[in-house]
Parts: C-alpha cells; sequence; structure tokens
C-alpha cells in the first residue's frame, strides 16, 4: 500500500497539523511560543527527575512520550518497527548533549524557533539563520564523506526500551510519584514548567503527531539539508506549512505579538542566537536528524536515535547545572563556553568519521 | 551493461541518498540500491524519480532492493 503521508500533500498536511495543534497547545496553557519545543520538553523532563535544579523548567511533558508512543505504534501498524542499533553510539550521545546545550543558549529547537517567528518573536530570524548555516556546515561535512558507520538489526526487546521508558514517565506524572519530601518528581511551581496544557490533550496531541510524523518522515533539518544538499523540496513544504498553520492559527488566537524586546522565553542577544542554534543544527546533521525526528525514530525501534534523545535530555542537565543554559535575562556565565566546545567537538566528529563505506 | 550496486543498509539518513546521486552523477543508466528500511527506499526513489530514473522495488527479506533505470 502506497503510504499517502509521505507525499507531497501528505507532508504538507502533517506541517498544517503540526503548527495548528502546537498553537492550540499553547491556547491550552503551553508556555508562550512553545506549544511545543522538543529540546524545552526534553529539558522540563531532565528537571523534573531532577536532573537539574533550575526550578522553573521542571515538569514530565507528555508531547515527548506521545511522539515516541504514537511513533511506535504507527510503526508496528505500518509494519516498519525494525529495531536497529550501533552506529556510534557514544558519538551520538555527546552529540545530543551539544544539540541541547546549543538549544538552551538559543532557548529552543528548530520546531520552536517556527513557532517563535509564527508568534512575532523577531529573535527567532536569528535562529533560524543559525540553524541554516550550521546544517550548511554539516552538508559540506557529509559531501566530504562523514558517516558514522552502519547500524545493524537488533533483536526485537532491545526497541521496546525507549517506548516502556516513556510510558514509565507517564505514570509517574500520572499518580505524580514523590521519592523524597519535596520531590523528585519536582514540578515548577512558576515559570513555563508550571504552564501546560491538560494532561489527557498533552498525550493525544503527542500520539497524533507521533503518528504522522513517524509516517512521512517529517524532520525540520532534513527539510534544510535537502534543499542545500539535493535541491529538495519535500520536507521543507512541510515545515514551511507549519509556519504559516501556527502563524494564522495565533493571528486567530490572539497569540502574535511582533517584536525583539520581551518576548516570552527568549533573550536579544543575536549573536548567541545565531551561534546557539548553529551548533544544534551541525549537530543534529551529523546525527542525521532534528530532535522531533530523533524522537520519532526511537518509536520506530532506531535504538541510535534514542541515545541521541538520552543525550539530550542528559545534556539539558548539564546545561542548567554548568550555567550554560540562556534565560529571558541573556546567556549563561558559561553558555559562549560550550558553544565553542560544542563547535570543537562537531567539526572533530565531522572531519574524522569518514571511514570510506564500500558502496 | 550490468548495474551499479550500492549497499546502504543501516546508513543513516541522508547517506543512501548520497550514496545514490553520486552513482547517478557518475553517469550510470542502471543502479541497484540495497536498503533496509522504508524510508531510506522512499528517499532513493524520490532522488531517482527527481533525476529522470524509473524504479522498481522488491523485498528480499529484512532487505530492499530498488532498480533504478534511466528512462
Amino acid at each position: 500500500m502506497k503510504n499517502i503521508f509521505s507525499t507531497r500533500a501528505g507532508i504538507i498536511a502533517v506541517g498544517a497539523v503540526i503548527g495548528v495543534g502546537a498553537a492550540l497547545l499553547q491556547y491550552f496553557g503551553n508556555p508562550p511560543n512553545m506549544g511545543i519545543c522538543v529540546a524545552c520538553f526534553e529539558r522540563d523532563i531532565a528537571g523534573a527527575l531532577g536532573l537539574h535544579r533550575a526550578d522553573v523548567v521542571q515538569y514530565l511533558r507528555p508531547e515527548i512520550m506521545g511522539f515516541v508512543l504514537g511513533a511506535f505504534v504507527a510503526a508496528l501498524i505500518a509494519g516498519e518497527y525494525k529495531p536497529r542499533g550501533g552506529s556510534s553510539p557514544l558519538i551520538r550521545f555527546f552529540l545530543g548533549i551539544f544539540a541541547m546545550i546549543g538549544a538552551l543558549v538559543f532557548l529552543g529547537c528548530p520546531w520552536r524557533t517556527l513557532l517563535r517567528l509564527a508568534g512575532g518573536d523577531g529573535n527567532a530570524i536569528l535562529g533560524i539563520a543559525g540553524l541554516i548555516v550550521g546544517i550548511f556546515i554539516g552538508v559540506l561535512l557529509l559531501k566530504n564523506g562523514y558517516n558514522l558507520g552502519r547500524s545493524h538489526a537488533q533483536r526485537k526487546a532491545g526497541g521496546w526500551i525507549f517506548p516502556v521508558l516513556m510510558i514509565g514517565l507517564f505514570l509517574l506524572l500520572v499518580f505524580q510519584v514523590s521519592f523524597a519530601p519535596g520531590g523528585p518528581i519536582f514540578f515548577s511551581a512558576k515559570g513555563p514548567g508550571s504552564q501546560h496544557a491538560p494532561i489527557l490533550i498533552s498525550l493525544i496531541a503527542g500520539l497524533i503527531i507521533g503518528g504522522i510524523a513517524q509516517r512521512s518522515r517529517f524532520c525540520t533539518m532534513g527539510a534544510f539539508r535537502d534543499v542545500i544538499l539535493i535541491k529538495d523540496f519535500h520536507l521543507i513544504s512541510g515545515v514551511a506549512m507549519l509556519l504559516v498553520t501556527a502563524f494564522v492559527t495565533n493571528m486567530i488566537l490572539g497569540q502574535f505579538k511582533p517584536g525583539f524586546e520581551g518576548q516570552p522565553v527568549a533573550h536579544t542577544q543575536h549573536i548567541w542566537n545565531f551561534l546557539g542554534m548553529a551548533l544544534s543544527g551541525l549537530a543534529f546533521v551529523l546525527a542525521g536528524g532534528c530532535p522531533g525526528r530523533q524522537l520519532f525514530l526511537s518509536g520506530e525501534g532506531d535504538m541510535d536515535a534514542a541515545i541521541f534523545a538520552t543525550g539530550m535530555i542528559v545534556g539539558a542537565g548539564i546545561a542548567h547545572n554548568f550555567a550554560m543554559a540562556s534565560s529571558p535575562k541573556g546567556i549563561g556565565a558559561f553558555g559562549p563556553a560550550a558553544v565553542i566546545v560544542g563547535f570543537l567537538f562537531c567539526l572533530v566528529i565531522g572531519l574524522t568519521q569518514r571511514d570510506k563505506i564500500s558502496a | 551493461m550490468s548495474a551499479k550496486k550500492i549497499d546502504a543498509r543501516g546508513l543513516s539518513c541522508p547517506q543512501p541518498v548520497v550514496l545514490t546521486d553520486r552513482a547517478i552523477a557518475e553517469g550510470n543508466t542502471e543502479i541497484e540500491v540495497l536498503v533496509d528500511n522504508e524510508v531510506s527506499c522512499e528517499n532513493v526513489q524520490r532522488i531517482s524519480h527527481k533525476r529522470g530514473f524509473k524504479t522498481q522495488v522488491r523485498h528480499e527479506g529484512y532487505d530492499i532492493v530498488i532498480t533504478a533505470t534511466k528512462s
């Protein structure tokens, strides 16, 4: 049977669902210009688990769990669930860490970059520019022969680990388990972490998006990469649709507020908005997918993608514990150093991991 | 002329596409690409069609074979 979601019309429809869905999630209670943000939400999960103690960004976000589980179910139904792994897992783990550090210097993943723009946040323009430049550098490395080697088929149960972990996190949320007085689990009383849509709405939205994104292969990084690498406009048509529909929905709901100053969960240090996202974009290319895509791949059994996603969650803990993450006041004291180290790591990996694959 | 064979199994996105596109750029008119997942299969077909190739797909156990021929 032909996969209608992977046609041009399919990817555009999926972009529209995500764009409208994200704006609606904000309307139902998620933080401003953060209806969906894979990086922010993984960071909130890291906080809820106590991997960092930034008390304004701690919540077990059901959207993330829905993404993985929705993709898992969709892949099972379509017969695409294939446990696989073993392609440079440690490198992917660190790529995840640095992707997260870059995203937290900017304050958002590519999805939120688009949603910030759709909400009128001019600082997102710097983020998108950075993302494109980071992806461009990654494409040069790809053309130079960069690859992380082959993955191999794994036994069935290996691919269940990440979906089962997500079920476990969801149960911790539903039962509000407390492991010690005061937590963990930590739940923000104020700040973005305290702002969330009702659990069931978040979960259902996550499941739907996870399912259709798995079928359509929606990827914000791949969108720009394919335009640069092979002049292919398939994925970017979905990404453009996300931007347009989120913008229109924001206008209708009164959520569009143009400007640079005082934007929600954002800062105006243009250079670091640009460089943070450039680092993320580069790390996403080297790992083969944007943070959302990595979650959908995790759901369909890709254990390498699950390692990357785990790296992002750990990276969020590192970014906040070591003053690398930005806040609305501006960048963290060690943000610039972390971005430089991240670029060095990505360039060394990008230039050294190029063993010739005999085709 | 025998088909140019590419083994893209286990390679992550976008390697299967890059290898296929390279083979096309080298002037091969018949290319056989071996992949192990539907996503790569779709992507290899998309680039082949874009470059004016016709494709045929057959499943061989865990693997998928895409034969692209210049039309």
